[in-house]
């Protein structure tokens, strides 16, 4: 399969033949098969395909957040293959937003400590912060749970404060894995719709692992996995294709 | 950063406050016992306080202040022929019984002084005239004297009044204060020829030669030509006070048992805090890699882990440093069980509590630091 390629997009992930086991022997698992990834900057990227696939893992080798075995990983020009572990780390905290399945709040932090993290992890005084948090709260939608505790929230509500957090400190990636997995569809589909509205920046590119079909036509590419690599990619006539399709 | 550190630490009360309670515990019983413990080693040298004398002559065989081993009557007189001393004079020290006036038999401290002196004379005289030892069948008794003394009477027993000491009365001239005698038995004091009568009695009965030196002398070098020209024991007072704390040390289990519960608060604290705390770690182990993920650093996490350890160490001291003093002022009144807090043991408190924390905190680090960010995209 030829990957296509969008001209005018500048790269914002690149792997090339990245491969990843995890156990050793018997319960030794390739969970990425020396895979080719790509995403541009600016771009919604989907990635979908049926669990154990690998995207899970696929995600967190890009977002430096788990070692690989073999490849090449380029995120936002910088060959992360490069870096120290702490530098990477760093690089993850400025550039990097994520939201994840299980939301990750700090329960004994409110709302806006909780989306306050990331620009403190990044320098920034604590009112400065909190006042960004604040901002971003309202955007999402909760201008009145700014000093609630997540264990106050619905799930929904939970997820719009990490999508908050993901985004406060204007990350130029943000990394999505299955954030609707553990709501339910109309929260999903709320969730999603907010995403794909307020995720979007000029020049940033999102990257969401998702199921939800609902969503697809959102995506400006979506890549399919398969088995530990990367199938067809869809863009273009072929995406409206496969949006309009019944899932 | 750091004040969401905190945060993460109070919100969680339940653990919050075993951790603040734990060391605590470990502080109060660290300091508490070993303030106990220094006041009764302190209580073991309080006779030599009472007495005041420079020299201490003893008989060659005795080990400790409270001990007491008979010397010749002419043993004075050797002593005051040794170049440097000033002067010399014996003293009885023993334990005799008394009897109240309901009949009751008490213990006392029975001190003989040199009459002429008095040298060895109690430190605060409260009512009456010490020099009234000089007339017949008088004594002075000190305020655990009275308290114990009084049994069977309308008022407290006072000047005047009589009592018995082996079927020998013996009438009170004056009341003073001394501080407690080791074996917890009030002071009586006479003249040394009145206590001689009291005292059953022996072929030797004089317990203590109690000597000066010579102005320009110390009583080091004093204590020093005693001992060679007449081969008895003679002691410095700090001499015999550190013999004396060094006996208890050696030869009793006293030290052992104190020994035994501070280092059993240490290891309770170790053990209550550091099971805590990394349970704490263990149970915010997602948030934390959480906060890796979102880029921060090792070294950033352990400083977290770092301020959460010492904020409760800190808390933890001060309410268990608390605690012991306000028991120190409890029993200060009375003296029972007697009590002493020096700064050292702060400071060994302090260091032992610091320890408690830095190993917590280890112990959390050292499994936040082998985390890998990825956990948290794990469901
Ligand atoms: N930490 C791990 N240890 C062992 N096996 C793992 C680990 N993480 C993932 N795997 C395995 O790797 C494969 C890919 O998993 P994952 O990337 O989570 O898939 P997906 O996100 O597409 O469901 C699966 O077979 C999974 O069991
Ligand atoms: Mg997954």
């Amino acid at each position: 399969m030829t990957t296509p390629r969008n001209p005018s997009a500048t790269t914002a992930v690149r792997l090339t033949r990245v491969s990843k086991a995890f156990g050793l022997g018997d319960s030794r698992t390739l969970a990425l098969k020396s895979t080719d990834f790509h995403a541009g900057e600016g771009e919604m990227h989907l990635v979908v395909g049926p669990s154990g696939c690998g995207k899970t893992t696929m995600l967190s080798v890009m977002a430096g957040t788990l070692n690989w075995d073999e490849g090449e990983v380029e995120v936002l020009g910088q060959r992360l293959n490069e870096l120290s572990p702490r530098a990477i780390t760093a690089f993850r905290g400025r550039h990097i937003g994520f939201i994840f399945q299980q939301f990750n709040l700090i329960p004994t932090l409110n709302c806006v400590e909780n989306v306050s993290v990331p620009l403190l992890l990044n320098g920034a005084s604590r009112a400065v912060a909190e006042k960004a948090a604040a901002a971003l709260l309202a955007e999402v939608g909760l201008p009145d749970k700014l000093t609630k505790h997540p264990g106050q929230l619905s799930g929904g509500q939970q997820q719009r404060v990490a999508i908050a957090r993901a985004l406060v400190h204007a990350p130029r990636l943000l990394i999505c894995d299955e954030p609707t997995s553990a709501l339910d569809a109309t929260t999903g589909r709320q969730i999603m719709e907010l995403l794909a509205h307020v995720a979007r920046a000029p020049g940033r590119c999102v990257i969401i692992v998702t199921h939800d079909s609902r969503i697809y036509r959102y995506a400006d590419r979506i890549t399919e996995m398969e088995d530990g690599r990367v199938g067809r990619i869809l863009v273009g006539e072929d995406l409206r294709h496969f949006v309009n399709q019944p899932h | 950063m750091l004040h969401l550190a905190l945060k993460m630490l109070m919100g969680d009360r339940a653990k919050y406050l075993m951790l603040v309670g734990g060391v605590t515990f470990a502080s109060l019983l660290m300091t508490q016992q070993t303030g106990v413990f220094q006041g009764l080693l302190a209580w073991t040298t309080s006779h030599l306080r009472n007495m005041r004398a420079s020299i201490w002559v003893v008989e060659a065989h005795v080990d400790y202040a409270n001990e007491t081993k008979a010397l010749r009557d002419t043993d004075v007189n050797r002593v005051r022929s040794v170049a440097g001393v000033d002067f010399a004079v014996p003293m009885y020290q023993g334990i005799l019984r008394a009897k109240t006036a309901d009949g009751a038999d008490k213990m006392v401290m029975m001190i003989g002084l040199h009459g002429a002196t008095l040298f060895g004379r109690p430190p605060v005289m409260l009512r009456g005239l010490l020099e009234d030892l000089r007339l017949p069948n008088t004594v002075v008794i000190d305020e655990l004297g009275v308290a114990r003394l009084s049994g069977g009477r309308a008022r407290p027993i006072g000047l005047g009044d009589t009592f018995e000491i082996n079927d020998r009365e013996a009438r009170i001239v004056g009341i003073c204060r001394t501080e407690r005698h080791f074996f917890g038995y009030p002071y009586v004091f006479s003249s040394y020829d009145q206590a001689l009568q009291y005292a059953p009695r022996q072929r030797k009965m004089l317990s203590v030669i109690l000597a000066e030196p010579k102005p320009g002398l110390t009583p080091k070098e004093v204590a020093l030509r005693i001992e060679q020209e007449t081969g008895m024991k003679a002691y410095t007072t700090a001499e015999f006070a550190a013999v004396t704390v060094d006996y208890i040390w050696k030869n009793t289990g006293i030290p052992a048992s104190f020994m035994t519960t501070i280092i059993l608060g240490f290891i309770v604290g170790i053990a209550i805090c550091g099971q805590t705390f990394y349970s704490f770690v263990l149970e915010n182990l997602r948030h934390f890699g959480a906060l890796k993920a979102m880029g921060a650093s090792t070294s950033r996490l352990a400083m977290m882990l770092l301020l959460q350890a010492l904020t409760v160490g800190v808390i933890g001291y001060g309410m268990g440093v608390g605690l012991a003093a306000a028991f120190g002022f409890m029993v200060l009144e009375s003296g029972m069980p007697p009590f002493v807090l020096q700064p050292a043991t702060l400071w060994k408190t302090a260091g032992a509590v610091l320890l408690i924390c830095v190993l917590a905190a280890l112990l959390g680090i050292r499994k936040i630091a082998r985390l890998e960010a990825a956990i948290v995209f794990r469901g």
